[in-house]
């Protein structure tokens, strides 16, 4: 059981609620038999503060917590003549003394003072009393970390608190974590072997690597009865399968999440490469292009509407698209056309003009990364059980990503435009002869391929740093998945993103994720020898030309 | 074999080769005339580079495969050769143990991996120059040319095949001296090189090296199976139908190819003094696409002159406008396959007024307009 050093935060929460006990008009009447405990805090001995500290926790009274945890921080201190306990803080870089209750001004600390010292084993008493302290807390986060300290350092005087507090408890994540501290407060500290065994059992429920550590100090520990033991391992067991297949699916999740993001980036790329044959190198700067677009709409809302800047993506996301097929339609006309039929010159011409955009780009707006912030329904994670979490904005990329396809699909097939588009491939004169105009379908094909990478630009900007290598990242293993998938084959594109993502994820902590990469790409590279024309190879005389 | 034109590149090449060492020791440092010692490493650098673009000429302008892992050929003959001046730092390093290189002492290595041994000898490591790369070169074109990978789909391998190789060789573990390659070279055969004498005798050996490639692609493209490579290069398919096994001669010239890559790798990390990951990265092995577009492909001395061309305007950009140096390599690429799809060699080819007789070379025809196996 790890014991953590005070951090920031935990230093913040006994300044905010010191303010809101100044701001209560109720301390005042309440801090009487308080101020007397506090006062013992000053004792000699460790036992004696141990007493004190234990019948701060005894009052379960919230305001004794900041005293806590001020003790803790090291800053609680007496004054020599009188022994009265204060608190001391710095303030424009001088000493200054604070009652710990109030948090009146006592001026500075001109006095002789002394530090209460602490132990370890104290520490410990101290943190499980702060946590017992704060169960009842108005804020639902303070009183899950208090529920978390009680579970980290058990003891037994905490069960009767932490079950007044459960059943009041409304909040579902909170209530989950103080059954946890519960079952482990009557494993570790229960006056029978029924209730410990009862613990024991009930702990098998809580997926997470430090119950799993409990437990197996418990079924390892030598003192432990027999019974006991048993009940722990088998726990244990169960834990440990339940564990296991929790980080199968975090793996899964990942994996598709690396999957769609791959997906995005290679739809695009399908249509160019796949359907048009034309290998646009630059198309990774299509992608970058539709991030540096989210963050210029996201810089325009947060400057004019910053009411509605968490919609801002709404804003971004026809704006890349329209970014990325403009450029697409210029490019196609301006180069792409000129160059059918040679697609290694094709390769080159594009390669340059990515190096072209790349430049542009570092000169607009520097070469250092951009921030590009998540709106708020995008940051945070949901919480399926303890131990496993999926982040929002990876949910989000792989329904963008899925909704990007279905949509594309649709347009492929049943529009006017994916009819046109298909019989241009299939048989340009052919299509020419009936009256398409071919030309204006290239352009808005390839407009149309990447407009789409401009739209995975939106999405990529969520969680990659937005500077202008950003399409670099994605340019050959978009190509990767296209080939792998099968050229002029969406659901191949589709399937190709998504296995070579899982394999990815669950490479990597078996491999690490450098060599999971060349793995990977080993095995396309390989795979490519066997079916060369890919996963979903289309079938028939049109694919030899 | 011997054309107008590979004798006046031969006799440029050769006065080079005697003029520039020459004008660096043998005339005074402040007469007009002098090169300085900097210079003739750079122009050794630029010979280099040149030798790496007729290699590349010699798949992709005679052959039609456009490799785009070329860069890989060439870095690892250089890191053969930074190997071997690592082994020959000897007790001299940093931490100064006798056999270790210092990123393995630092790395608290005990002992040197397998593959570094027999390195400290000379022959040894001049032979896996040429072996290590050809050996790549041969096991990727022996699985993609057999199962038919062509054109764009064979270039995207060796793009991954570079990109493959640049994040292994960051790694640590490799023994490679990981993120930051190897450095701190001390002497090559005895002698110091960082001494004029070295520095000089470098450049020739470039000179020399960049002399014998050109005319080994020279000996193979004028012969019949440089017809054969042409043959293949307009009409695979029909190639193959006459009877020809088309792969083995593409297995073959792809790995002559490597291995010259590889020998202006070995030259160009002792006169520069490093070698380190980033010389895998895709992207420089585009460039050197590009050097060949730009000079003209498929005339191999136009190769040459258009890394030196693009490596000097390179040099120089870099330094006075670094920022606009993207731009100038980005129009290249688009400017000379749009418009100048014969290159410079194609440009001074028509101020000469003399555009090459077809009957005297097959080779020069660019091929990529027809469709069939692109």
């Amino acid at each position: 059981m790890s014991r953590r050093r005070p951090t920031a935060r935990r230093c913040l929460g006994p300044i905010v609620l010191l303010l809101a006990l100044c701001f209560s008009p109720l301390t005042v009447h309440a801090d009487e038999p308080l101020e007397t405990l506090v006062q013992a805090l000053a004792a000699k001995g460790f036992k004696a503060k141990t007493k004190a500290v234990e019948a701060l926790a005894a009052s379960g009274d919230a305001a004794a917590a900041p005293v806590l945890e001020a003790l803790l921080a090291g800053k609680l201190h007496y004054v020599k003549k009188g022994r009265r306990v204060v608190r001391i803080e710095k303030r424009d870089g001088a000493k200054a003394m604070f009652d710990p209750l109030a948090g009146t001004d006592l001026g500075p600390a001109k006095r002789k003072t002394k530090k209460i010292t602490i132990n370890n084993k104290l520490r410990r008493t101290i943190r499980g009393a702060l946590g017992a302290l704060t169960l009842l807390s108005p804020s639902p986060t303070v009183r899950r970390d208090a529920a978390r300290a009680v579970f980290r350092s058990p003891r037994a005087d905490s069960l009767p608190l932490l079950e007044k507090a459960l059943a009041k408890e409304l909040d579902d994540a909170v209530a989950h974590e103080m059954r946890r501290a519960i079952a482990a407060l009557r494993l570790t500290a229960g006056e029978d072997l029924d209730v410990r065994l009862a613990g024991a059992h009930a702990l098998a429920d809580f997926p997470d690597p430090q119950v799993r550590d409990l437990l197996a100090r418990i079924a390892n520990d030598a003192a432990t009865p027999a019974a006991l033991k048993a009940a722990s391992e088998e726990g244990l067991a169960a834990l440990n399968r339940r564990l296991e297949l929790l980080s199968l699916i975090q793996n899964l999740f990942q994996g598709i999440s690396l999957g769609s993001v791959l997906l995005l980036a290679a739809i695009g790329l399908a249509i160019t490469f796949g359907v048009m044959g034309v290998i646009n190198m630059a198309h990774g700067e299509m992608v970058m292009l539709g991030a540096y677009t989210t963050f210029v709409v996201q810089q325009l809302f947060r400057e004019h509407l910053p009411a509605w800047d968490a919609y801002s993506l709404a804003v971004a996301i026809p704006a890349a698209f329209l970014v990325g097929g403009l450029f697409g339609i210029a490019i196609e006309r301006g180069i792409i056309r000129w160059l059918y039929g040679r697609p290694l010159e094709t390769l080159l011409a594009t390669w340059g003009l990515s190096l072209i955009l790349q430049q542009l780009v570092r000169t607009l707006f520097g070469p250092t990364n951009r921030e590009v912030a998540n709106p708020e329904w995008m940051s945070g994670a949901l919480e399926i059980t303890g131990g496993l979490a999926f982040t929002w904005n990876r949910i989000w990329i792989i329904v963008f990503a899925l909704a990007v396809i279905l949509a594309l699909t649709a347009l492929m097939r049943w529009t006017r435009f994916g009819l046109d588009m298909r019989a241009v491939t299939q048989n340009r004169r052919m299509a020419g002869a009936v009256g398409i105009r071919s030309g204006m379908v290239d352009a808005l094909t390839f407009g149309l391929g990447s407009g789409i990478a401009g739209m995975a630009g939106v999405a990529l900007s969520q969680i990659d740093n937005v500077s202008p290598n950003l399409g670099q990242g994605y340019i050959i293993d978009s190509f990767l998945v296209v080939v792998f998938g099968g050229v002029g084959n969406l659901w191949g594109t589709l399937v190709g993103a998504l296995s070579l993502g899982i394999a990815n994820k669950f490479l990597e902590p078996w491999a690490g994720a450098v060599l999971a990469k060349i793995l990977i790409l080993v095995a396309v590279i390989l795979f490519i020898q066997k079916r060369p024309r890919g996963l979903f190879a289309l079938k028939g005389r049109a694919v030899e030309n | 074999m011997f054309s107008r034109e590979t004798v006046l590149f031969l006799i440029a090449l050769g006065l080079a080769t005697v003029l520039v060492p020459l004008a660096n020791l043998a005339l005074a440092p402040e007469s007009v005339g002098h090169v300085p010692t900097y210079v003739v490493s750079l122009l050794g650098k630029y010979l280099c580079y040149a030798l790496l673009a007729i290699s590349v000429d010699l798949v992709w302008g005679f052959c039609g495969i456009l490799s785009l892992g070329h860069g890989a050929f060439f870095a690892l003959g250089g890191y053969v050769m930074g190997m071997h001046l690592m082994r020959g730092i000897g007790d001299r390093g940093v931490y100064g143990h006798p056999t270790l290189p210092d990123f393995m002492v630092f790395l608290d290595w005990k002992e040197l991996p397998w593959y570094w041994h027999g390195l400290d000898m000379f022959p040894l490591a001049a032979l896996l120059v040429f072996l290590v790369p050809g050996a790549l070169a041969f096991t990727l074109g022996w699985f993609a040319f057999r199962s038919r990978v062509t054109g764009v789909y064979l270039s995207i391998i060796t793009q991954a095949m570079t990109f493959a190789l640049m994040l292994a060789f960051f790694r640590n573990d490799m023994g490679f001296g990981g993120n930051n390659g190897m450095t701190d070279f001390k002497e090559l055969l005895g002698f110091d090189l960082q001494s004029d004498g070295m520095r000089n005798a470098l450049y020739v050996a470039s000179a020399l090296a960049l002399g014998f490639g050109y005319l080994l692609s020279r000996a193979i493209t004028t012969s019949k199976l440089g017809r054969l490579l042409a043959g293949i290069r307009d009409a695979e398919a029909r190639t193959r139908f006459l009877g020809y096994r088309v792969e083995h001669y593409k297995l073959f010239v792809f790995t002559v190819s490597a291995m010259l890559a590889g020998l202006a790798g070995a030259l160009y990390v002792p006169q520069v003094g490093i070698i380190n990951p980033s010389e895998f990265a895709p992207a420089i092995s585009i460039e050197i696409v590009i050097w060949v577009a730009v000079g003209g492909r498929g005339t191999l001395w136009g190769a040459a002159l258009g890394a030196f061309a693009i490596n000097y305007a390179k040099t120089y950009f870099t330094g006075a406008l670094p920022d606009a140096w993207l731009f100038v390599l980005g129009g290249l690429f688009i400017v000379s396959t749009l418009f100048l799809p014969k290159g410079i060699a194609g440009l001074l080819r028509a101020v000469a007024g003399r555009w090459p007789k077809p009957s005297a070379r097959p080779a020069l025809k660019p091929a990529t307009a027809e469709a069939g196996d692109d």
